[in-house]
């Protein structure tokens, strides 16, 4: 049984048409080491029994033309699910149980994949340690008590811990990528508007997206492959052509010119993320294509500007949480009373902290000097990119600018935590695809992580790319099972 | 700059979210030193940069005026926290 | 500028002030569904019926727009001879309210949809242009229900984001009479436009009323207060005329006038402060980042100025150039499009020899008095324009006498029958045979032998007593000019 969860997806889905596994076995064998991993406390709802017997059914009728027949799989809990508990990692939402389904899970379904449950994450997504959830810190199964990075905490961990074969995270400043990174695995930030946002709990609207996560690129491309259509229920849903991104998955990537950004090799950052950046410039070298020393000049104003737009949506965004049509309500002498006193115990730290930012730079007076002047930059910021890519196909970068850290490490310093996104926030910024794949491990044996960039819509090129690199690199994750007892 | 405990408290009243004594201090100190950082992008001229609103490369499409949404009552009210058959219910509002 | 008769004027001692109004008109978009959302919009529908996932602000809920309310909006700017935007914002205003679910409204701020435009109002003294200022698309708030619960408010949604256009006019108004014609203008454009019921009752129009006062002559504004959501002419003048009296007697005892939002009550007539609500608010505007902005080609909106009807002033440029009305006819026959409608189907079926002056006072006289007094609109008259049409002809030809008509009239409003049914059935026709009335007046002669003698030596009023017993001996029916012609013959 252990051996199925060491399977990948697509293992998985070979096995399961050529009928040596049933959705049933699968579905039994990551219930199981779910349920001997309640210490990584990556999930916040478990739905086993319906997994099984949806998992049954499927066997009874197996469609095996499907992309992902009787695959079970768990999601991070900001896509609303059906008659399934949604909470975003709040207390405000504890209780939430949405009568709809996202589109990306909703496609996720119709291709035959099976709910296992949903997975813990920073509260409304913002943080980058899964430090901030209303329902504890998640381990990184790499070591105990380190982080597993965030806001895609729970879904890094399960997937890395092999509680459910893939899964889907939502980045909006690293989410994905960053966690990826920190556990070892593939997470893939699409193009904004590749995935519709519909069904998603708002974080920053102009910059949330919904991406996949995998133990390999091939399954990261199968994955892409299913949740990404166009949607006319999110307007800002691009209808491009998408490809069929495991199909078309090549590791030709001979005469592609990849961009060395000079602004990434920041100040401070380790020896260990410069050298293996250097390998990954080796590896892609080796594959036959070129690289090229870029500059993307504004890269250090990324981040203070993500520190403006983003709290700035949210602290629109979460204005709905105020204890009248669901959620949580703390009881109040009147109509104000009632939602200072719910959104102060229903929200955490941080989200307060980044609705009070947000609000901030919108308020009277101070619009022009920090929201105006950030989506100023922010086109900066895309020109930078724009500029890049009249020169080269791709971007490498590291991904972030160290490995995982010790759970509370960070906590008490918002800035610091922050500077972990300081190698993705430019992405999301500049609506460009991003894949994080592992490159390398540090000292400690802790993994460590590469950024490719793209072109916007040109996610086969960087997951063609991707797929190069993982085949040179020929990545293993030291998972010791630790807490499994 | 400097974020005072008159201003965490004006935008406490704006986001609707209560804050002590106690609370507001920390939130000051917090702001203070995330401010101090997002300064930075006074360094750099923007007087004739067009802001960016959204990444989406496309124009707002438009949907055809039909009703689609059926009396969905019983699953609207069914999360709320207090709720008669037909309303959402909320403390009095006192103006 | 010499002074107008019409002149508003507030007089105080020896001082006269001037009072300037500018309105921000809400007109419900007429469409059916939202504006961001497929949910119905039907007026009176049971509690939260109409209310989809996105009107409640469900978690994940994403706007999109409804192609229909864009393109009411831009017609609504063409009929107000406004300049089109091709590209326009959507932004978030901030704030709570249990009756906004999203924590914020979508609206337009920076840029939008309509600019600058106008409207003429027909004022007794002449016409007066009044500046628009702009037109923005925006969504409706649902309702809180404070008096159903002592404790408790009770919270609809049904309205929550339907259409709205917000009309905003320059403060170019100057008297309540103004303002009433305004909105009775702007009203009219609206309907015959479709954009807009214009039905005050149900909430389809409101304003936000500002006024200010200032010394007659003066060239500055005074600062001006703000009177929120009157939805309804009469209150809306009731309101302008406390609020200007009560400007005037602040300055008047020297004290200064704070720009504020008040409210109208329309129990104790009065405008009072709102301030303890004012205080919090900084709506925090910003580009929905849910939305893209809303781009419209020229050939879009070309499109759509080619579907535009003929509106109220061109229609009574036309009555009056076409059917020779007066002016104040042809104000009175175009101000609804209803009235409009009626009066050119009247006016189509009466055929080729038509009387028009007879029809418009048909229509303005005894039809708007059957409607007054039985409270209907034109659009419900129990006189269909078809019979009206017929009945103006049977005048006009001699069929029937005037008198008669009326008779006809009545029945035709208790059962909308053709008027020439109703004059052969009940042997109204009128008798125009010489020969008949001759031997009717010879006979009544005959039988008043004085007065005729009396007539004849100059008592001439008595001709009428004459006229009076012919009429009366042919029950009505006979044609009065005959009569006339006979008597004057005979005598």
């Amino acid at each position: 049984m252990s051996d199925i969860t060491r399977q990948s997806l697509s293992e998985l889905v070979e096995n399961i048409k050529n009928k040596k596994l049933s959705s049933t076995e699968v579905t039994t064998a990551f219930i199981a080491r779910s349920e001997k991993s309640k210490v990584l406390n990556a999930y916040i709802t478990e739905d086993f029994t319906s997994a099984l017997d949806k998992a049954k059914k499927f066997d009874q009728k197996p469609n095996l033309d499907l992309k992902l027949p009787g695959i079970p799989m768990a999601v991070k809990d900001l896509f609303c699910t059906k008659g399934v508990k949604t909470t975003a990692g709040s207390k405000i939402l504890n209780n939430f149980i949405p009568t709809y389904e996202s589109t990306v899970t909703e496609n996720i379904w119709k291709e035959g994949a099976i709910l296992l449950g949903k997975l813990n994450c920073d509260e409304f997504a913002m943080g980058s340690s899964n430090e901030t959830s209303f329902f504890g810190n998640v381990q990184n199964p790499i070591d105990k008590d380190f982080v597993p990075g965030g806001s895609s905490g729970g879904s890094a961990s399960a997937l890395a811990g092999q509680l459910t074969p893939i899964t889907i995270g939502t980045d909006t400043g690293g989410s994905i990528r960053q966690p990826a990174s920190f556990t070892g695995t593939v997470g893939l930030k699409p193009t904004y508007g590749s995935c519709s946002r519909y069904g998603i709990v708002a974080f920053a609207s102009s910059l949330d997206q919904a991406g996949p996560m995998a133990q390999n690129v091939k399954d990261c491309a199968l994955l892409q492959e299913v949740i990404s259509t166009y949607d006319t229920k999110d307007s800002t849903s691009i209808d491009f052509k998408r490809n069929h991104y495991s199909k078309e998955l090549s590791n030709n990537i001979k005469g592609k010119k990849i961009g060395i950004p000079k602004e990434y090799r920041v100040d401070g950052m380790p020896k260990e993320i410069d050298d293996l950046w250097q390998k990954g410039v080796q590896f892609v070298k080796e594959c036959g294509a070129e690289t090229i020393d870029i500059s993307l000049p504004h890269t250090s104003y990324a981040l203070p500007t993500y520190y403006i737009v983003a709290p700035a949506e949210a602290s629109s965004n979460l204005a709905r949480y105020d204890g009248v049509k669901y959620g949580f309500r703390a009881k109040g002498d009147n109509l104000i009373d009632m939602y200072e006193k719910t959104r102060s115990e229903g929200f955490g730290a941080e989200v307060q902290r980044r609705i009070m930012i947000g609000t901030y730079v919108l308020s009277s007076g101070y619009y022009d000097a920090y929201y105006l002047k950030a989506q100023k930059v922010r086109k900066l910021i895309k020109n930078d990119f724009d500029e890049a890519y009249k020169k080269v196909d791709a971007i490498l970068t590291p991904s972030t600018p160290s490995s995982a850290f010790k759970i509370g490490e960070k906590t008490n310093d918002p800035v610091s935590m922050y500077l972990n996104d300081i190698f993705t926030v430019p992405v999301n910024l500049a609506g460009l695809p991003g894949i994080s794949i592992p490159a390398g491990h540090d000292s400690r044996g802790y993994p460590l992580g590469l950024q490719i960039i793209g072109k916007a819509f040109d996610e086969q090129n960087i997951l063609n790319i991707a797929f190069a690199m993982e085949e040179k690199i020929n990545f293993k994750n030291k998972i010791t099972d630790w807490w499994i007892k | 700059m400097s974020i005072d405990l008159k201003t965490i408290k004006h935008i406490s009243k704006l986001s609707r979210i209560s804050v002590d004594e106690q609370k507001a201090e920390k939130l000051a100190g917090d702001l203070n030193s995330i401010f101090d950082f997002i300064e930075k992008l006074n360094e750099l001229k923007t007087d004739n940069v067009k802001p960016l609103t959204s990444v989406a490369e496309t124009t707002l499409k438009l949907r055809s005026d039909k009703v689609e949404s059926e009396n969905i009552r019983e699953q609207i009210i069914k999360n709320s926290p207090q709720e008669n058959e037909d309303y959402f219910v909320v403390p009095k509002v006192i103006e | 500028m010499s002074k107008k008769k019409s002149e508003y004027l507030i007089n105080r001692r020896d001082n006269q002030y001037e009072v300037v109004i500018g309105l921000e008109v809400h007109a419900q978009v007429l469409s059916e569904s939202k504006l961001f959302s497929t949910s119905a919009t039907k007026f009176g529908a049971e509690p939260n019926t109409q209310v989809s996932l996105v009107d409640a602000a469900f978690p994940g809920m994403l706007p999109v727009i409804n192609e229909f309310c864009v393109k009411q909006a831009i017609k609504t700017g063409i009929g107000l001879k406004a300049k089109i935007n091709n590209r326009s914002v959507f932004d978030r205003k901030n704030y709570f309210y249990a009756d906004l679910p999203q924590g914020y409204q979508i609206s337009q701020f920076k840029d939008p949809i309509v600019g600058e435009g106008k409207v003429i109002l027909d004022m007794p003294d002449g016409q007066k242009e009044v500046g628009i200022e702009r037109l923005h698309l925006e969504q409706d708030a649902g309702k809180s229900i404070h008096d159903l619960d002592p404790q408790n408010t009770f919270v609809d949604l049904n309205r929550s984001g339907v259409a709205l256009m917000e009309i905003v006019s320059k403060p170019d108004l100057r008297s309540p009479d103004e303002v009433s014609a305004y909105i009775k203008k702007l009203r009219s454009i609206m309907r015959y436009l479709g954009t807009c019921d214009g039905n005050m009752q149900e909430g389809s129009l409101r304003a936000d009323v500002n006024v200010s006062v200032r010394a007659k002559g003066a060239k500055k504004f005074g600062t001006r207060c703000e009177i929120k959501n009157v939805n309804s002419i009469k209150f809306m003048q009731m309101a302008i005329e406390y609020e200007a009296n009560r400007q005037v007697d602040l300055i008047e005892e020297g004290k200064s006038i704070d720009q504020e939002t008040r409210l109208f009550d329309t129990k104790k007539n009065e405008t009072r402060s709102m301030r303890s609500k004012e205080d919090a608010h900084d709506y925090r505007y910003f580009p929905d980042p849910d939305l893209l902005p809303l781009e419209v080609s020229d050939e879009f909106i070309n499109k759509l100025k080619n579907d535009i009807p003929e509106l109220p002033d061109d229609k009574k440029k036309r009555f009056i150039d076409e059917f020779k009305l007066s002016p104040y006819e042809a104000t009175i026959l175009v101000s609804d499009i209803d009235i409009a409608k009626y009066f050119e189907e009247v006016v189509a079926k009466m055929g080729k020899n038509k009387d028009m002056k007879l029809a418009v006072n048909w229509i303005t006289g005894e039809l708007f008095a059957v409607l007054n007094h039985k409270n209907l609109e034109i659009s419900q008259s129990p006189v269909s324009a078809k019979n009206l049409a017929i009945l103006v002809n049977l005048i006009k030809n001699g069929t029937i006498s005037g008198k008669i008509a009326k008779t006809v009239f009545e029945i035709m409003v208790d059962e909308d029958k053709d008027p020439q049914k109703i004059v052969e059935e009940k042997g109204l026709k009128q008798q125009s045979d010489p020969k008949a009335l001759e031997a009717l007046i010879d006979k009544i002669i005959n039988d008043n032998r004085e007065k005729a003698i009396e007539y004849k030596q100059g008592k001439e009023k008595l001709f009428g007593f004459f006229v009076g017993q012919a009429m009366k001996a042919s029950g009505g029916k006979a044609n009065p000019q005959l009569i006339n012609e006979i008597l004057k013959r005979k005598l």
